[in-house]
């Protein structure tokens, strides 16, 4: 059982396609630097300048949203699967 | 280029008709091919913005990764997303603009008026960064009903 992260359509561009990424990594910041020191030019499309998750970026760990466990410090293990999901909204006005 | 077949281009449209006077959204799961994008499934979502929900739109991110999940087991991808503008026209709004982040995704605008879907416009997201992304009119190409009609001739 390894950790994995799945990765959206649009950043697939910056894992040679891949859709799932195997990281190491005991918590959700750990797991996501794994990832981005596989695949560098991720990081600015999820951290701002300041080191911060960007707003529009939904971290779920199975099913659960990391702003409502730990955030960044929620603790996983092989067999999780972090999702990143950019969130979708908008509107006429 | 968007393209769709009809049954997945009248779905995307009476979805607005039925939300009205609300805003609908929904997924689109398909294929990248080559510039285009081309559509096997339109996947109805909720409108969690039930604050102002006749112009806005917001996708719980669990039907994201339920959609995406589900393309994956058809080996298929997350390729754009669909909203209803209720009595406004189908552009792209500057709230549109700033809450896109699926970088070469369509984002398909359908126009509602008094109930009644009009028209239907798609853009596609391009840029590489937040800062440079823009939305671009993209041509929709609904090909059964271009084929249907060249078989009965």
């Amino acid at each position: 059982m390894s950790l994995k992260v799945s990765i959206p359509t649009p950043l697939r561009r910056y894992t040679d396609g891949a859709g799932v990424i195997e990281v190491a990594g005991d918590s959700v910041g750990s797991a996501l630097q794994s990832l981005t020191d596989q695949f560098p030019p991720l990081k600015q499309h999820l951290y701002t300048d300041q080191g911060r998750l960007r707003s529009f970026v939904n971290v779920y760990v199975n099913d659960d949203d990391i702003r409502y466990l730990q955030r960044t410090e929620t603790a996983v293990k092989p067999g999780d699967l972090i999702s990143i999901v950019p969130s979708i909204a908008g509107g006429s006005a | 280029m968007l393209k769709l077949r009809t049954a997945e281009y009248d779905a995307l449209r009476s979805h607005g008709e039925e939300t009205y006077p609300f805003e609908c959204c929904g997924v689109l799961v398909g294929r990248f091919t080559g510039e285009d994008r081309a559509v096997e499934e339109v996947v109805h979502c909720g409108n969690t913005r039930s604050d102002r929900p006749q112009d806005r739109y917001h996708i719980d991110p669990k039907e994201l990764i339920a959609a995406q999940r589900q393309a994956t087991s058809k080996g298929l991808e997350i390729v754009g997303f669909y909203h209803s503008h209720p009595d406004h026209p189908a552009r792209w709004s500057q709230t549109d603009l700033a809450e896109a982040h699926w970088l070469g995704c369509s984002y398909v605008i359908t126009s509602v008026q008094a109930g009644r879907a009009q028209d239907t416009n798609s853009f596609v997201l391009l840029g590489d960064t937040e800062d440079n992304k823009h939305l671009e009119t993209e041509e929709i190409r609904v090909s059964n009903l271009v084929e249907d009609r060249t078989i009965c001739r």
